[in-house]
């Protein structure tokens, strides 16, 4: 808060206004030109195409950690629900990538028939490929737009956006707040992955959606190239996220939700509209979140309800908050960090502990390091691993009056603070 | 004959009368012994004895069952079995036991006469001939023995035939019954030869009055054995014609398109009466014009030009001008042809007076029925109602009363669930290991929530979103750490005997012990609650911290002790609730994580701090889940959803539950 509003002003039109952002952005051009470089795909092979997706994956982790900081770090809102968010951007372009591959081997099937296919033949097709699996063979009405790219690119922002806006609307204008607010997220996103697993939602159930790395009309591309795109795209989608979050919570805008966090009652009475700027926060996070998923399943290739249930958004949470929450870079370190930690232990890489009584299998035991690490940082690093900066950015500056008393203890006075 | 000499007709004569005389000196020799009345009657029957074909056995088996003899029942049974013989060299009939072989090893058997069960002797088995009843007249015979069990003397045997009567009921049952009724001493087995009467009268009688005053009689009655005697009078046949006949038992008529018939069955009846023309499906259609390909068109129409249905049904058509292929009807003419004619259902099955006094019973009895399910419902409800509350009430004390969120409550059920099943491993008997467990899940959680309060929680009071993130820590490493140790697959924490089992009271309403158990188990703890809070000391410090923690410690309390001691009862409350809950459900490592949510939920549409709220909130929650199940009883994963949808347009309208606080001790 203090860099803000005690910085000199600098010329709005710069994005950059703080050195943080250009060591990440630095960063993640050295991130991605090594990766490039490396990667199977050109022809080096040091770096694995499976690895290359794993890093791709994490960096839309990152994009949607990143929102999660927004609507958490910087506005008090901890949604536990903003991987519904996630799972329905992936949906919505895994319904497209679907369709058009299966639609593209239909006619490809159908081009030898004697006579020219229908069009009525075609999707029926179509419908007995992608839902035979669910005893279905027609197309459900929600599959209607699944023909058209730019319709379901649009989906993945306006639908997340709008379920957001709604939901956001009814919950901050009756005044949820706090634990509240976090356990009717949760239930919306439990409502969702459980209204997914039923086969009647048209999305097929708990099979979800899968071939979703093979992009239509490309099958001669290999794997290796297609994976290093989506790691491209991801990575100029983490930096534009980056840089439009950076956007939001610089300037007065910035001030005021990092208000609301600190004491909504207090900026209520200074006249702001503070259902306003919470639903402005609550939706564009949704948005960012959707465009990650999106990013994400295909590289993933399957998506299914378990993937939105209300485990992942916590998870989310504890990304952030170890990574250090109301910091942007925060989130990105703490998303990169756990999620590459954890695939390393849980896929089995990590080396076993001999005891001697006892083997400690870390395939096993991972989600307990997990656990006990998260509550040990929540109680004595509730800056989490970005406070590191802290300590660097303290030496070359000594700590002021009125510095940052962290995210929930801010609206502490300094003289009321040093008494508790 | 005018050929024939006197000679031969004499001598043709003699030997007639010769055989004759044989024949009867042979019956004379036979009756002379003494045969017993019950081997004269298989006598007098002998022929179709011997033959046993199903269509002729009929008087042989009345004879005996009306023969009021003693020793029929066990003949007919013995036949039934297999175990009547017939000795080859006079033809008499005998009951047979294996006796070993004799001195030249051939197998022989022990005679046993029919008449008075003693032995006659041994006879070599290849003198005698089994009678091996077919299962047709085995059906017959069993249909003769029933009037017998239904006067036997033992009365689990007349039971027994009634079971038999109401698996399979036959026509000849209703007059072996209806003599069986007045000699029936035992008061309920007469009633319920009654019923059985009167279910037999409804499908057999003949007389039409008697029929509707049966089917009359079972007005509301809920038994599925009346529903399953009268659908099958109502059964209805569809049929179709140009217009409606006048004819009474004509049931309803049908809409084409409608959910009780599709379009495509329709127009199929129309086919099958021919009505109309066959409908031709795309498929076959395609397969009629790829067959008509000439010089790369059908009928003159390019291939290329034939990717829309209307281009096929064009070309179809001129196929069909010129003889090609079979007349047949398009999707486009189903309408018109659909709409030309009328599709009804009419009964078949009994006349139209008998229909309609079975209709009206029916409709009296699915009233009953609608009634008994929304009672049955109704315990349902409660019953998941108070699951819900015992898993809340631990939260609604750590949430309601102290304001800290405990996201590894559910781990703590999980615990107490396997606190029950570790018991069992030690204590075999179920009721002890019970009343062991009890106390000692309520141990195990206690503690471990004073550890957890000690460790974490307390650091973190006024930071109440970190606590749910911190408890969230040690929720998914308890969960874990439970998979670690119990491996991932259910373990049993069997019910003691006399929880098994259901509470029946009527062929709709049932409700199993274990749930009454739990209800009860409910309302115990709402007592404890109450008493614990509003009559104790530790409840009145509890409140005080509650309300004014620094107030309190002014006056004495220690507020650190009491916060500890209320977060280990909210714990220990819940470690019981998980034995209640291992009980009926599988204990796994996500026991607690199936109820966290419900939970949470009880205790926010409840309103925080006050476990009346809590109470409201866990019956709501089991009504409303129950009820929208109800509607959609296959489908418990949308009821869930629905569920949990109004729970969020519910906190819409009452945001802090059903029972806000007010005044100071809301904002705290």
């Amino acid at each position: 808060m203090s860099d803000a509003t005690l910085a000199p002003r600098r010329p709005r039109f710069m994005l950059v206004d703080k050195p943080s952002v250009l060591i990440f952005l630095a960063a993640l051009g050295i991130l991605t030109l090594v990766v490039t470089l490396l990667s199977d795909g050109m022809g080096t092979g040091a770096i694995s195409t499976s690895f290359v997706k794993t890093l791709g994956k994490t960096l839309c982790l990152c994009l949607v950690a990143i929102a999660m900081d927004l609507v958490w770090g910087y506005c008090g809102i901890l949604s536990l629900g903003h991987f519904a968010f996630f799972g329905i951007g992936g949906y919505a372009i895994g319904m497209w990538l679907m369709y058009e591959r299966t639609r593209l081997i239909v006619e490809e099937s159908l081009a030898g028939a004697v006579l020219p296919p229908t069009p009525q033949e075609v999707s029926d097709a179509i419908a007995v490929q992608i839902f035979g699996v669910v005893g279905a063979s027609e197309f459900p009405p929600i599959w209607a737009l699944a023909h058209s790219l730019p319709l379901q690119l649009a989906a993945v922002v306006v639908v997340p956006g709008l379920l957001a806006l709604v939901f956001g609307w009814l919950a901050f204008r009756s005044r949820v707040t706090g634990v509240y607010l976090s356990i009717l997220t949760q239930a919306m996103t439990l409502a969702l992955s459980l209204y997914l697993f039923q086969n009647e939602s048209g999305l097929r159930g708990n099979n979800g959606l899968s071939g979703l790395q093979n992009l239509p009309g490309l099958d001669d591309v290999p794997q290796a190239t297609l994976s290093l795109w989506f790691f491209w795209a991801s990575a100029l989608a983490l930096a534009l996220g980056y840089l439009l979050a950076n956007w939001v919570v610089s300037g007065k805008f910035g001030n005021v939700i990092r208000g609301i966090r600190d004491d909504e009652a207090r900026v209520r009475f200074l006249g702001y509209s503070v259902e306003g700027y919470k639903l402005f926060i609550f939706t564009l996070t949704a948005v960012i979140a959707g465009i990650a998923g999106a990013l994400y399943y295909p590289q993933a290739g399957i998506i299914n309800p378990a993937e939105i249930a209300p485990i992942a958004s916590i998870y989310l949470a504890v990304w952030v908050a170890i990574g250090g929450r109301g910091r942007l870079y925060g989130a990105v370190i703490g998303a990169g960090f756990v999620s590459l930690v954890s695939t390393w232990f849980t896929g089995g890489q990590a080396p076993d502990v001999n005891l001697g009584v006892y083997t400690i299998k870390w395939v096993d035991w991972w989600t307990v390091l997990l656990g006990l690490s998260f509550v040990l940082v929540t109680l004595f690093a509730p800056k989490g691993i970005g406070g590191l900066v802290d300590l660097i950015t303290e030496r070359r500056a000594p700590d002021r009056h009125g510095a940052d008393l962290g995210p929930d203890q801010g609206s502490f006075r300094e003289d009321e603070a040093s008494k508790e | 004959m005018p050929r024939q000499t006197y000679w031969e007709a004499a001598v043709t004569f003699g030997l007639k009368t010769l055989l004759v005389a044989v024949t009867m000196l042979f019956a004379n020799l036979a009756s002379a012994q003494d045969l017993s009345p019950l081997q004269t009657l298989l006598q007098e029957h002998r022929e179709i004895l011997e033959k046993s074909s199903r269509r002729t056995i009929g008087p042989a088996i009345d004879a005996i069952a009306d023969s009021g003899l003693d020793a029929a029942p066990e003949l007919l049974s013995r036949w039934q079995n297999k175990e009547l013989w017939q000795r080859e060299e006079d033809g008499l009939f005998f009951y047979t036991e294996d006796a070993g072989k004799d001195a030249e090893g051939a197998a022989q058997l022990r005679l046993i006469d029919i008449g008075d069960g003693s032995e006659t002797g041994l006879a070599p088995k290849s003198a005698m001939d089994q009678l091996k009843p077919n299962s047709g007249i085995r059906g017959m015979i069993g249909a003769a023995l029933v009037r017998f069990q239904l006067s036997s003397p033992d009365a689990a045997e007349r039971i027994e035939a009634l079971d038999a009567i109401s698996r399979d009921p036959e026509a000849s049952h209703l007059a072996a019954l209806s003599r069986a009724i007045d000699n029936e001493p035992d008061a309920a087995i007469k009633a319920r030869k009654e019923r059985q009467h009167r279910l037999l009268q409804i499908r057999f009688a003949e007389d039409t009055a008697t029929r509707i005053d049966a089917i009359e009689s079972f007005a509301g009655d809920l038994g599925v054995d009346v529903r399953a005697a009268l659908n099958p009078l109502v059964v209805t046949r569809r049929a179709v014609a140009e217009t409606l006949p006048e004819d009474p038992d004509i049931a309803a008529t049908l809409t084409p398109g409608s959910a009780q018939l599709t379009r495509f069955e329709a127009y199929d009846m129309l086919v099958k009466e021919g009505l109309a023309p066959p409908l031709i499906d795309p498929a076959a259609q395609k397969a009629a014009l790829e067959a008509n390909i000439d010089g790369g068109a059908v009928a003159g129409i390019p291939l290329e030009e034939l990717d829309s249905s209307a281009a096929r049904d064009r070309a179809y058509a001129v196929l069909v001008t010129q003889g090609a292929v079979e007349p047949a009807a398009t999707l486009a003419q189903i309408d018109a042809i659909l709409g030309a004619h009328v599709f009804y259902e009419r009964y078949t099955a009994a006349e139209p007076r008998v229909v309609a006094s079975a209709l009206a019973t029916l409709v009296s009895i699915d009233r009953s029925v609608a009634i008994n399910q929304v009672i049955d419902l109704v315990l349902d409800a409660l019953s998941l109602g108070s699951i819900y509350f015992l898993a809340a009430i631990g939260l609604a004390i750590t949430f309601g009363v102290m304001g800290v969120i405990n996201m590894a409550h559910g781990e703590f059920i999980m615990m107490g669930a396997y606190t029950g099943y570790v018991v069992q491993l030690f204590i075999p008997d179920y009721t002890l290991s019970i009343i062991v467990a009890l106390p000692l899940a309520f141990a195990v959680t206690f503690a471990a929530g004073v550890a957890m309060e000690r460790l974490v929680v307390r650091w973190l009071y006024h930071r109440p979103l970190e606590t749910l993130l911190a408890t969230f820590g040690i929720s998914i490493a308890l969960q874990q750490l439970a998979k670690n140790i119990f491996g991932t697959q259910a373990r049993p924490l069997t019910s003691p005997d006399w929880l098994g089992g259901a509470l029946v009271i009527n062929d709709v309403v049932s409700i199993s012990y274990i749930r009454i158990a739990i209800f009860v188990l409910a309302l115990l703890f709402l007592g404890l609650f109450l008493l614990v809070m509003n009559r104790t000391r530790l409840g009145l410090e509890v409140r005080a911290v509650t309300q004014n923690p620094r107030m309190a410690a002014s006056m004495g309390i220690n507020p650190d002790r009491i916060n500890m001691l209320t977060f280990g009862l909210g714990s220990g409350i819940a470690g019981i609730a998980g034995v209640a809950i291992g009980l009926y459900a599988k204990v796994t490592s996500e026991l607690g994580q199936d109820y966290i949510v419900q939970s949470f939920m009880t205790v926010v549409v409840g309103g925080v701090g006050n476990i009346w709220g809590t109470l409201l909130g866990a019956g709501l929650i089991g009504f409303l889940q129950k009820g929208i199940e109800w509607f959609n009883p296959s489908n418990t994963l949308a009821a869930q959803t629905y569920m949990i949808l109004f729970i969020i347009l519910f906190i819409q309208f009452r945001p802090k539950g059903i029972i806000a606080l007010k005044g100071r001790a809301a904002e705290a």
